[in-house]
């Protein structure tokens, strides 16, 4: 390994990058329930209350709206706070604030005043946490206008997205997939940060492109794999923002391969595979060669059975089978 | 509460019967705009609770800040918006103070630290602590007011943001209008705990129930409250008992109260009650009265014409400021 580089998980990675964050500027604060002694449920922010003390990583009791909308508040009067909120299934005790406030106000009052909040949140099944602490609703959030919506999949992105989101004048919502919170990954050791604007090629190929993102990438990697096997190209596009969405990459990835699959760990109905087939056809649909398809989460409330599961999220095999039947016709 | 202030002069007297007549008479005009179908949307007027947004934001040091509800014009006045930018907003017009993108129920004006007519019940008052939160975590001495109705002490966030603004010692001001019914529903329809300091107080919160009808009461009781929340850094509750002379919107048929009912609270309106107590006491006259109302006419018949000959955002302008794009690169 370079000394330049070293190998450290997703979770350190957004560690590092709350660090910096709260280093390089006094306006940071970051807030949630258990962010501070008990160190972050996902033990993300460990240690950082030892660091920077209890203003800055704030415990706060169980309540979304009431601390999102502190957060709001907060930002509004000019401070940079970033809300913790401990799984995604619990941000919607807190939509109120985040639809209602977080993403109108700045609009709403013909630009007088940006909501400069950073809110993060895990996401993803795959845990058997069952049908409150599973699901996928980064494709509901990036619905609305006046989000915008980050899902780092990589270390690198973990790590980097947050400074540029926290200098962002409008509210910022990053989806962190909690599978990965163990993941490691080789980064450079100098921190830096990343763009937060683009979609990503994380592995070019001809014969068709998966569109994914967050959880769902490195499981599309690895059908990339297993198809290149059997003589199939995939190019794999991380799209990384989820609003507003990089249609541009989308559309030069499909225009070259004239096929395309979606990843989304949502559900299939209304989702965020819907729009990108959406805008996939109304832009370019004369460029395809098959049908565009999709591979999505099976539209129950997820079950705790691991087994029962692990089938309704998406998984290599029925990635690659999806690009098998549009490549060949077959499953 | 601390020692009571003298009782005021005539200039400020005089002062307070101004803002609560232009309060009246802009709303009268609003809902003469509204039968003409100039402004169109929900409107909401604040007569009979003038008294409370005057005494409160007159108390407010211009780098105060305040959230408001959706009967919000009356309190935008007082903190210094034109007549003529909140008129034009009225009209959805550009030279609105939120270029027409508002309306009635969604006024700004950052510049004066007024950070909106919110038009859904309690969800202003999170965010106020938030405020709070930041004035104390930057070390400001700057304090913020939060207006809302007894219909928000059912939400959900009213109990989330009492708590918070306690333990986190925000300086907020948390003024209840309670004006008896939210919407149609009386509030002991809607209460378990009609005592609405008894019930903030149950947060630990230092609670005071006022008179809103009552401008003078109303004024000493504000100073003294936004001077209790600035030195202690501590939160404060006050239930001012108002009641609104008019419906609660303009689709409103007022089948939930009666007649008499109505009358008998105009019988106590801040306005006639100013009046008639400063003539009592010769510090004013009849000519005195009259000049206020013409002013007040000309500035309100100025907003008017102002909103009446001011254009529309272009669509383009208004579409493609969702969300900037700066920053994040």
């Amino acid at each position: 390994m370079s000394p330049k580089t070293a190998t450290i998980t997703y979770r350190e990675g957004v560690r590092e990058g709350l660090r910096r964050a709260l280093l390089n500027d006094p306006k940071v604060f970051l807030m949630g329930e258990d962010v501070g002694r008990y160190g972050g449920c996902y033990a993300v922010s460990k240690g950082l209350l030892e660091e920077f003390g209890e203003d800055r990583i704030r415990d706060t009791p169980l309540c979304e709206s009431g601390f999102t909308g502190a957060g709001i508040g907060s930002a509004l009067g000019g401070m940079r706070p970033i809300v913790e909120i401990m799984t995604c299934n619990f941000s919607l005790l807190a939509l109120d604030q985040i639809v209602n406030n977080a993403a109108t106000l700045r609009h709403m009052s013909g630009g007088q005043c940006p909501v400069p909040l950073v809110i993060r949140m895990a996401t993803g099944g795959g845990r058997q946490l069952a049908a409150q602490h599973s699901h996928s609703f980064e494709g509901w959030f990036a619905h609305i206008p006046g989000l915008k919506i980050l899902a780092p999949a990589t270390v690198e992105d973990a790590r980097g997205m947050l400074e540029p989101a926290l200098a962002d004048p409008d509210p910022v919502l990053i989806f962190e997939n909690a599978l990965l919170y163990n993941r490691e990954e080789s980064v450079t050791r100098d921190y830096h940060t990343v763009q937060c604007l683009r979609a990503v090629v994380r592995r070019p190929g001809q014969n068709v492109s998966l569109i994914t993102y967050g959880g769902s990438l490195f499981k599309t990697l690895e059908a990339a794999a297993e198809l290149s096997g059997e003589g199939i190209e995939a190019e794999v596009i991380d799209l990384r923002v989820l609003r507003p969405l990089d249609t541009e990459t989308v559309l030069e990835s499909v225009r070259k391969t004239r096929r395309v699959v979606v990843v989304d760990e949502g559900w299939r109905s209304g989702s965020l595979s819907a729009e990108i087939i959406t805008r996939i056809c109304e832009q370019c649909l004369y460029d395809l060669d098959a049908p565009p398809t999709r591979v999505c989460s099976e539209e129950v409330p997820f079950p705790y059975a691991a087994e029962l599961e692990q089938q309704c999220l998406p998984q290599p095999d029925k990635i690659a089978n999806a690009v098998r039947r549009i490549c060949h016709g077959q499953t | 509460m601390n020692t009571p202030s003298p009782p005021p002069d005539t200039d400020t007297c005089l002062g307070l019967l101004r803002d609560m007549l232009l309060i009246r008479r802009f709303e009268e005009k609003c809902a003469e705009l509204y039968g003409a179908q100039k402004i169109r949307g929900f409107l909401h007027l604040y007569n009979g609770e003038e008294a409370v947004a005057v005494g409160v934001l007159r108390a407010l040091r211009s780098d105060d800040a305040f959230f408001g509800t959706y009967r919000e014009h009356g309190h935008a006045l007082i903190k210094g918006l034109s007549v003529r930018s909140v008129m034009a907003e009225m009209f959805g017009r550009a030279t609105g103070c939120c270029k027409g993108r508002g309306g009635s129920m969604h006024l700004f004006s950052a510049e004066h630290r007024f950070y909106g007519g919110s038009a859904i019940v309690g969800g202003a008052l999170p965010m106020a602590v938030g405020m709070g939160l930041a004035d104390r975590m930057q070390g400001l001495d700057r304090i913020t007011a939060c207006f809302f109705g007894d219909g928000a002490v059912a939400e959900g966030e009213f109990h989330e943001a009492m708590n918070l603004a306690v333990l986190w010692k925000t300086p907020v001001l948390f003024i209840c209008e309670n004006n008896l019914y939210g919407m149609g529903t009386a509030l002991n329809r809607a209460q378990s705990q009609t005592d609405l300091s008894a019930k903030a107080g149950s947060y630990k919160m230092e609670a005071w129930t006022e008179d809103g009808m009552d401008i003078l009461s109303m004024m000493e009781t504000a100073r003294q409250a936004v001077d209790f929340v600035r030195t202690r850094k501590m939160p404060l509750f006050v239930e001012c008992r108002t009641y609104r002379f008019r419906a609660h919107s303009m689709f409103d048929p007022e089948l939930y109260r009666t007649r008499d009912e109505v009358e008998k609270w105009k019988k106590r309106d801040p306005i006639a009650g100013l009046t008639s107590t400063l003539r009592d006491q010769n510090r004013i006259t009849d000519q005195d009265r009259q000049r206020i109302e013409e002013e007040i006419a000309r500035e309100i018949q100025d907003g008017v014409d102002f909103a009446e000959q001011s254009s529309c955002e272009p669509f383009q302008d208004m579409c493609t400021d969702a969300c900037t794009m700066e920053g994040i690169a």
